[in-house]
């Protein structure tokens, strides 16, 4: 069996000498033995180019199926064989129709194919980034270990410029790595001991060793590809109408076309051989192809591209949904800040020594402040001293002795031992109503100043709300914190209504309110206990690809975590619903408009079609729709 | 006359072509059978539609239903089944194996890729 290239090149080829004697006609030569040349050429084009599709279109007769081979395989049998009755019988031969329609198809066919695997390669070619092997140390020594045989547990040693096999966690040494096939994150993160890699990401310029914890089907790239084929593979409520179409679509056209006939033959009195044109045009011309085609190839390519960029559609009906959003709900910490505490103010008259101070005493604490003053220490590269007498008190904070003086850190409770000037009160008020948490650092008997520490928002959340604003959308901020704390970030951000003070299993309840109050809401979440949220909103959005159920839960997950990730899917969603709506659109015009033409409905106003042009209509309407989809790859996006 | 016989022509074709398409023509549905004792497979003929068009599997039992595509058309050249998240190319005159999920009971409904073509596979 030939593919469609071959036979679209053959039936080109032996379509020439028509070509020829059409262009000569135009001159006003004829080609002696025309209709001999012509049957010759046009049996051979039948018999090796069209006949495959005779036999699908009689394959699925038995079945009592029709489809796009039903078409062409009636309209150029009806042509070929009329002609050969015309020519015995010494009537005008329209060999050239039935040659020419198949060439036309044929060549339709064949750019679809190529546009259609080009539409589906995205998700293939995601696992070509896996890495083949990986170096595995096994008994002190490293192995080259197929990528199927690495088990969980497996110490592998990564070099400059390889990529990561599985996923796992550093053990040793520090790396800057490339996530961006994975997450769409364009700078390289940085990676030390504890941090998680994620396999298929390319190592840059350090070497290190991790252990995999992630292997074969569980790895993050795994589940990536998998969730980007079943939405590919979903259908889009907006396709059940065309279902359905689709199933009386090509046995109506037949009849149309009978109807096109007869009513030409009989009651118009056109000639035999006008209405056969007429119907034959109406046969070639309807082309349920596109129909088809319309919804999938947006879907696939819609879905294959938001991958690249790390954001995960689950299925079609996503992107209904998203297209009427009014609302969008944000859970507060991990998702709009950072949800890890950083130092935000260091107030007093020597700010490194309160700086020091701090860290000397919390240095061996594991507090999430404790951490959050550490880490500013090393980074404005304050030293620590060493510290004797260490205390903790319970619910205040700790003292020793720094340099011979007695220190301590700790919340307001301290205050009952010592007092703050009226300018430190001040700071102190000030400090707490921006929703901050407020340690005060002494020596000595006294207050020689205050850190801040706050949840901060992420970089990007306040752009992020912003443009989602700009698209007409309404933020709301839902968390468990306190009022006071939840209004200072929500104003950082510029989101003007905060729903505070919320327990785990009762956000769920809080979006089906703001469902009621405003239609279609979204909720963007991450933990496990925004699972039920994610479930209950019309489109719940899972960040960070976090934990496994909240990916299940959510409607779209966002491998990055990053609220400009947000922005992204929406658009992308919006874009390949919109693709698919015009795509749609376009096959229902090119049929509703290229019929009644074809049928000669319009032939008052010198308007006809022949049926090798209406082949050509045909092959380039569904080809236009597949490319239609491919532009979708184009299609520019606000934040890329 | 000729016009008469047309005419009649015409109504007796377009009769036919509704009841042939828009008729009711039920098929049978064929159960899979037990290979191996540990499996069960099930063919399903490509060729101008799924024969058999519906295929009952057993719950709980890992199953094959086995696509043999002869068929030469593009309409046919994919089998998709959307529940599934199966999306697989069936390359003309060869069998084709897709393992089915039978872990729940359920029916899936496939379709070729532009969805024209219609067939069902239960698991009970």
């Amino acid at each position: 069996m030939m593919s469609y290239e071959k036979r679209f090149w053959l039936a080109l080829v032996l379509s020439l000498p028509m070509l020829f004697a059409m262009i000569g006609m135009a001159f006003g030569w004829i080609m002696p033995g025309y209709n001999w040349i012509a049957f010759v050429a046009t049996t051979l084009i039948m018999a090796f180019t069209a006949l495959p599709f005779w036999q699908s279109a009689w394959a699925a007769f038995k079945h009592h199926n029709a489809n796009m081979d039903t078409l062409v395989a009636l309209g150029t049998a009806v042509a070929y064989f009329y002609s050969i009755f015309a020519m015995f019988t010494g009537r005008a031969v329209y060999f050239e129709s039935a040659a020419f329609i198949t060439v036309f198809v044929l060549l339709g066919q064949v750019f679809e194919e190529r546009m259609r695997n080009n539409a589906s390669s995205a998700v293939e070619k995601l696992l070509d980034l896996q890495a083949k092997d990986a170096n595995v140390i096994r008994g002190g020594q490293v192995v080259k270990v197929p990528l199927a045989q690495i088990k969980v547990g497996d110490l592998i040693r990564v070099k400059p410029g390889e990529k990561i096999a599985v996923d796992g966690q550093i053990t040793e040494g520090e790396s800057l790595v490339d996530e961006s096939m994975v997450t769409g994150e364009s700078m390289p993160v940085e990676k030390k001991v504890g941090d998680k890699v994620i396999g298929s990401t390319l190592n840059s310029n350090g070497a290190f060793v991790f252990k995999a914890d992630k292997v074969g089907d569980d790895t993050l790239l795994a589940q990536i590809v998998e969730l980007v084929k079943k939405a590919q593979t979903s259908h889009a409520p907006i396709q059940k109408m065309t279902d359905k179409i689709a199933n009386y679509f090509v046995p109506i056209v037949v009849i149309l076309a009978i109807l096109t006939y007869t009513v030409w033959y009989v009651f118009l009195g056109a000639t035999m051989i006008q209405a056969l044109l007429y119907a034959i045009a109406v046969i070639v011309i309807a082309c349920p192809c596109a129909l088809g085609l319309a919804t999938p190839t947006a879907l696939m390519v819609g879905t294959g591209r938001s991958a690249k960029m790390g954001v995960l559609i689950k299925n079609g009906e996503v992107l209904e949904e998203v297209e009427q959003l009014k609302t969008i709900v944000f859970d507060k910490t991990g998702t709009i800040t950072a949800g890890k505490p950083v130092v935000t103010d260091i107030l007093g008259h020597d700010q490194k020594l309160v700086l020091q101070v701090a860290a000397s005493l919390e240095e061996t604490s594991e507090h999430p402040l404790a951490l959050a003053i550490l880490k500013q220490a090393k980074e404005t590269q304050v030293t620590t001293k060493p510290v004797k007498d260490f205390k903790a008190l319970r619910g205040m904070g700790v003292t020793a002795e720094f340099d011979g003086q007695t220190a301590f850190i700790g919340n307001d409770r301290f205050l009952t031992d010592v007092t703050l000037s009226t300018q430190q009160q001040e700071m102190f008020t000030q400090l707490q109503n921006e929703g901050k948490t407020v340690v005060l650092v002494g020596l000595a008997q006294q207050v020689i100043g205050m850190i801040a520490i706050q949840d901060a928002p992420k970089a990007t959340s306040k752009q992020a709300i912003s443009l989602l604003k700009q698209q007409g959308l309404k933020p709301v901020m839902l968390t468990g914190d306190n009022k006071r704390a939840a209004q200072a970030i929500a104003k950082e951000v510029g989101i003007d209504e905060v729903i505070a003070e919320v327990l785990p299993q009762e956000k769920a309840d809080y979006i089906k309110q703001v469902q009621q109050r405003d239609g279609k809401t979204g909720f963007v979440g991450d933990g496990i206990n925004d699972a039920p949220a994610l479930s209950t909103a019309d489109v719940g959005i899972a960040m960070g690809a976090g934990s496994d159920i909240a990916i299940e839960a959510g409607g779209i997950v966002l491998v990055h975590n990053d609220l400009l990730g947000v922005v992204k899917a929406l658009e992308l969603s919006k874009k390949t619903f919109d693709r698919i709506k015009l795509n749609l659109f376009w096959a229902f015009i090119y049929n509703i408009v290229g019929l009644p033409i074809a049928a000669g409905l319009f032939v008052g106003i010198g308007l006809t079609l022949s049926p090798e042009l209406a082949g050509l209509a045909m092959a380039f309407s569904s080809i236009s729709v597949v490319g239609s989809s491919l532009l979708l790859n184009k299609a520019k996006i606000s934040v890329a | 006359m000729i016009q008469v016989i047309t005419l009649i022509v015409a109504v007796v074709l377009i009769g036919f072509i509704s009841w042939w398409f828009f008729g009711k023509h039920e098929q049978a549905e064929v159960q899979a059978e037990m290979k191996d004792g540990a499996m069960q497979k099930v063919e399903v003929v490509v060729d101008g539609g799924y024969t058999p068009n519906t295929v009952v599997l057993k719950q709980g039992v890992p199953g094959e239903v086995v696509f043999e595509r002869k068929d030469p058309s593009s309409c046919l050249e994919k089998v998709v089944f959307s529940d599934l998240g199966i999306n697989q190319t069936l390359p003309q005159g060869e069998k084709s194996a897709i393992k089915i999920d039978t872990s729940k009971a359920g029916e899936f409904d496939y379709a070729c890729g532009m969805n024209m073509f219609h067939g069902k596979v239960i698991v009970k």
